[in-house]
């Protein structure tokens, strides 16, 4: 990845609430945060990959994978992907856990 | 390897010539493409195009190919430019912008375009053809500045497109040439069905009609008749057919009759120039559908690249009318003549028709209405000329046996390259291949995997006989019950479970009934949740994550991201106090749009996600719960508090069972409504519940849906007192709460229950009847207004309607 990315520290784990995500504005980008079952945490635009646009942060969360709340089309957490038969990428922002904070690059 | 590769060039960017490429792609046709297309659109599907006019799906909803399709395969796109000439001298394709592209091989695939009649008046304003983007936009448009419409043609696109204004809000009258609709698909009796139902649904009729001219100014004003009379309209859809786009092939020196003549392998008379679609005319036929043009494609596919291809020898054409809630088929002979038999099934009572035509025992024809379920057998049967049998016509016509195996070997002997969903041209093998190498056990899974069923859903009975020939008996027989593409148990083991092992939570369910996905999906998630709650009223701890976002924000997202908020009005009453709140709460927080719901109630729409509790906590009224599958009004009639024919207190008791049974969760949402007297002005025949007051009584009725399958409810009961009334909409209710699918509404419950099954359980059973209001009553008294929650968890609010911003 890119080596003049900055990491800036969001919040404790604790306040993001388990498969329920979370909308952050971060140097003008607005993000949506999830953290998932197992205690991973991702962060990607809030911009529904779908034509007709829209958010993605309060969409159903199982396992990696992420229902988008408008048009249930099903996102990898990971990667962005949309995943088949529908196509498309969100943007994925790299995140790091450091003694319970959560830390997100842009 | 060929250092340059050949040339090939697409002239139309239509279905029929994208679904080629599409092939050739998929067959691995070295060639560098490039598409030329008129329209200033990627490829679309055509055939939807009713839809979108009826509302039910947008222009993005039915874009096949994204302009990222074309990239991906190095595809050139030139949008909004025509194609004039092909020269086979220089090899050139000459195009109106001045553009040139030099081809090896050329596909023309021009479609056809909607035959204007040439009667005075045509080219006055307001009058278009229904072939396009372009004319549906004119259409809404229209709809938008215009009362009165007449559509020039009844056959399928004129029925489509009168269908489409009439839902757009206009007065729309059919006229028609002949004595029957659709007269080159149906016979006389389906014609006759299909008009009625039509009709029913607000389109009106003129037949044995010649449009003589289109009088008015500038714009047309009236139609004239050829018998003398006149039909007002504003607005005018000329769908009395379709002309092939010939000419480029005409001023290229192309042999064109009708369409563009091509041979058995789509071969014009032009060396290295091929034809496809609705453009060409093959052995003496146009093709005015869909089925034909990917038939077509798949041959010309095969041939320009190369491989061994069976000719094209014509298509059967079957005829499927795309309007939501009218079912209309037809394939091969429609009519039958003196030498031919006929068998047919006519049940006025359930509006079905079937026909089927013999010509010496070969199945020639078929039209169905109402019930379209053996469309796709049917079709194969015709195509094959098959021989009618004694166990075919006890399949297809219904006298009793299981039909099971049968049905599978059709799908057996179905050649691989058959093409079985005509919206998104999806072979079998395509299918067949998804199910083996994918593992898939689900039509679910077949849909998002090769988007079979996706569009207008008419194949699916024909992929689930393919799921089922695939994977054998057994598997398949369990994979069709299980309630999504996570589980093989249905929902009926899945709430046993619960019951008989103690389950207790949405993760134990999944554990202990070995889901393949540990997490579940979108579908089994607030399926689970719900089954859960309704079971353990008092300990089960809903859970958030599992809840759909309308239902876990209490509002109703839209696709901006923004929510709509909906009061509560008891019975669709409310105070001048309570307008003045909502009118200054709407203005102070920039509401988009202020409406009046179809439930009596006011919806503001477009309020951000971080202003819904700031909202809710100064409307300071309850949730109106427009959101959930939970019973959302209670509509009501004025009743005898002023009317002068009301015989009981509408406005009343709606709102006093409003507030009863308010905030519980159902499987689906659950609509009510409460008249004074029988003229029924709150319309109660649509409701999950609706009830009539008569003059000493109530009269109940259950199962009725004004929107997306229409039903009219069944007479349940009658009741003297008030208290009998509430404490049977109670049994009503816990009786459908507790053996309901999640998201089945009442009215799909009623049907596979049998009202006789309900009835049973709730009137005739006394005790059974008190237990359910017992139970009933411990659920209501669990409930709590989602609102002053929010606003009384401070932790819970900022969790899910703050924005943190950082630095």
């Amino acid at each position: 990845m890119n080596s003049v990315q900055t990491f800036y520290p969001v919040g404790q784990l604790e306040e993001f609430m388990s498969r329920i995500g979370r909308v952050l504005e971060l140097k003008g980008l607005e993000l949506a945060v999830f953290r998932t079952s197992d205690d991973q945490v991702y962060a990607l635009e809030n911009r529904n990959p779908h034509p007709k646009g829209g958010p993605i942060a309060e969409g159903i969360v199982s396992g990696h994978i992420l229902y988008d709340p408008l048009y249930d089309w099903q996102i990898d957490l990971e990667t962005g992907l949309v995943q088949a038969p529908d196509e498309g990428q969100v943007r994925t922002f790299d995140v790091k856990l450091a003694n319970g904070q959560v830390w997100i690059a842009v | 390897m060929n250092t340059t590769r050949e040339r090939l060039v697409l002239i139309g960017n239509g279905m029929a010539g994208v679904a080629t490429l599409e092939q050739i792609i998929k067959l691995g046709g070295a060639y560098d493409i490039t598409v030329i297309g008129s329209e200033p659109h990627p490829n679309y599907n055509r055939i939807m195009l009713s839809y979108v006019l009826e509302g039910s799906q947008t222009i993005d909803d039915i874009v096949l190919n994204s302009h990222e399709w074309y990239e991906e395969n190095h595809i050139t796109l030139h949008t909004g430019v025509t194609v004039t000439a092909i020269d086979p001298e220089t090899q050139m394709i000459l195009t109106d912008s001045g553009l040139q592209v030099p081809y090896d091989k050329v596909i023309i695939a021009t479609g056809s375009k909607s035959l204007i009649l040439p009667i005075p008046g045509h080219e006055k304003q307001g009058v278009v053809g229904f072939r396009d983007i372009a004319d549906c936009h004119q259409m809404m448009e229209a709809a938008k500045n215009y009362r009165t419409a007449a559509v020039i043609g009844g056959g399928l696109l004129g029925l489509e497109a009168a269908k489409g204004l009439v839902s757009l809000g206009m007065d729309v009258t059919v006229v028609h040439l002949m004595d029957d609709l659709m007269e080159r698909q149906l016979d006389s009796v389906a014609a006759a069905m299909l008009k009625k139902e039509l009709e029913s649904q607000g389109i009106k009729f003129r037949m044995g009609a010649q449009t003589a001219e289109l009088q008015g100014g500038e714009r047309v004003e009236r139609l004239l008749f050829k018998d003398g009379t006149t039909l007002q309209a504003d607005f005018v859809v000329m769908a009395a057919g379709i002309r092939p786009n010939i000419e480029v092939a005409q001023n290229s020196g192309i042999e064109t009759t009708r369409g563009i003549l091509v041979d058995d392998y789509l071969q014009t008379s032009m060396p290295n120039v091929y034809a496809v679609g609705e453009c060409v005319q093959h052995r003496e036929t146009c093709y005015g559908l869909v089925a034909p043009l990917f038939e077509q494609g798949m041959v010309l596919a095969k041939h320009i690249c190369g491989l061994e291809a069976q000719p094209y020898e014509g298509s059967t054409v079957s005829t499927k009318l795309k309007i939501s809630g009218v079912d209309v088929f037809s394939a091969g002979v429609f009519i039958e003549n003196e030498h031919q038999s006929v068998i047919t099934a006519r049940d006025d009572w359930k509006r079905t028709y079937k026909k089927i035509i013999l010509q010496d025992n070969i199945i020639v024809g078929a039209v169905l209405f109402g019930d379209i379920n053996d469309s796709a057998q049917l079709q194969k049967l015709i195509r094959e000329a098959a021989p009618m049998t004694d166990e075919l016509y006890a399949e297809l016509m219904g006298t009793g046996g299981c039909s099971h195996s049968k049905k599978k070997a059709s799908v057996e002997t179905m050649a691989n390259d058959e093409i079985v969903c005509g919206c998104n041209g999806v072979t079998k093998l395509d299918i067949v291949s998804a199910i083996q190498d994918k593992g898939l056990t689900s039509v679910d899974e077949i849909k998002a995997c090769t988007g079979a069923t996706r569009s207008c859903g008419g194949c699916k009975p024909v992929v689930e006989q393919i799921l089922q020939y695939v994977l054998g008996d057994g598997a398949a027989v369990a994979s069709s019950q299980g309630m999504c593409g996570c589980t093989t148990h249905s929902r009926d083991e899945v709430v046993a479970a619960i019951r008989e092992k103690g389950l207790r939570t949405v993760k134990e369910v999944m554990n202990v009934m070995e889901w393949q996905k540990p997490e579940g999906c979108s579908k089994c998630r607030p399926a689970i949740n719900y089954y859960l709650g309704m079971i353990y009223p008092v300990d089960y701890q809903d859970e958030k994550s599992s809840r759909f976002v309308n239902e876990r924000m209490n509002a109703n997202i839209q696709k901006d991201g923004t929510y709509t908020v909906v009061p509560r009005m008891y019975g669709g009453v409310t105070t001048p106090e309570d307008l003045k709140k909502i009118a200054d709460v709407s203005v102070k927080y920039n509401v988009k749009a202020v409406k009046m719901t179809g439930g009596q109630r006011i919806d503001l729409i477009g309020v951000e996600k971080e202003d819904l509790p700031k909202v809710w906590e100064e409307l300071d009224m309850p949730s109106g719960y427009a959101y959930a599958k939970s019973l959302r009004t209670v509509k009501t009639c004025v009743g005898s508090q002023f009317c002068r024919f009301g015989t009981q207190d509408s406005m009343g008791m709606g709102a006093s069972l409003e507030q009863r049974f308010e905030r519980l969760d159902f499987p689906a949402k659950f609509k009510m409504a409460v008249n004074g007297c029988p003229r029924n002005c709150a319309e109660s025949c649509t409701k999950d519940i609706g009830i009539v007051g008569n003059d000493g009584g109530w009269e109940i009725f259950i199962g009725g849906n004004g929107g997306i399958k229409a039903r009219l409810a069944d007479s349940f009961c009658k009741v003297k007192t008030d208290q009998e009334l509430i404490d049977l909409c109670g049994a009503i209710i816990q009786y459908y709460r507790e053996t309901g699918k999640y998201l089945e509404r009442t009215s799909e419950w009623v049907e596979r229950m049998g009202l006789d099954t309900i009835k049973a359980a709730i009137l005739e059973d006394e005790n059974n009847r008190q237990q359910l209001v017992e139970r009933v009553n411990i659920a209501l008294a669990q409930v709590e207004d989602p609102w002053q929650k929010v606003l009384n968890d401070e932790e819970t609010r900022t969790a899910l309607f703050g924005k943190k911003v950082e630095v």
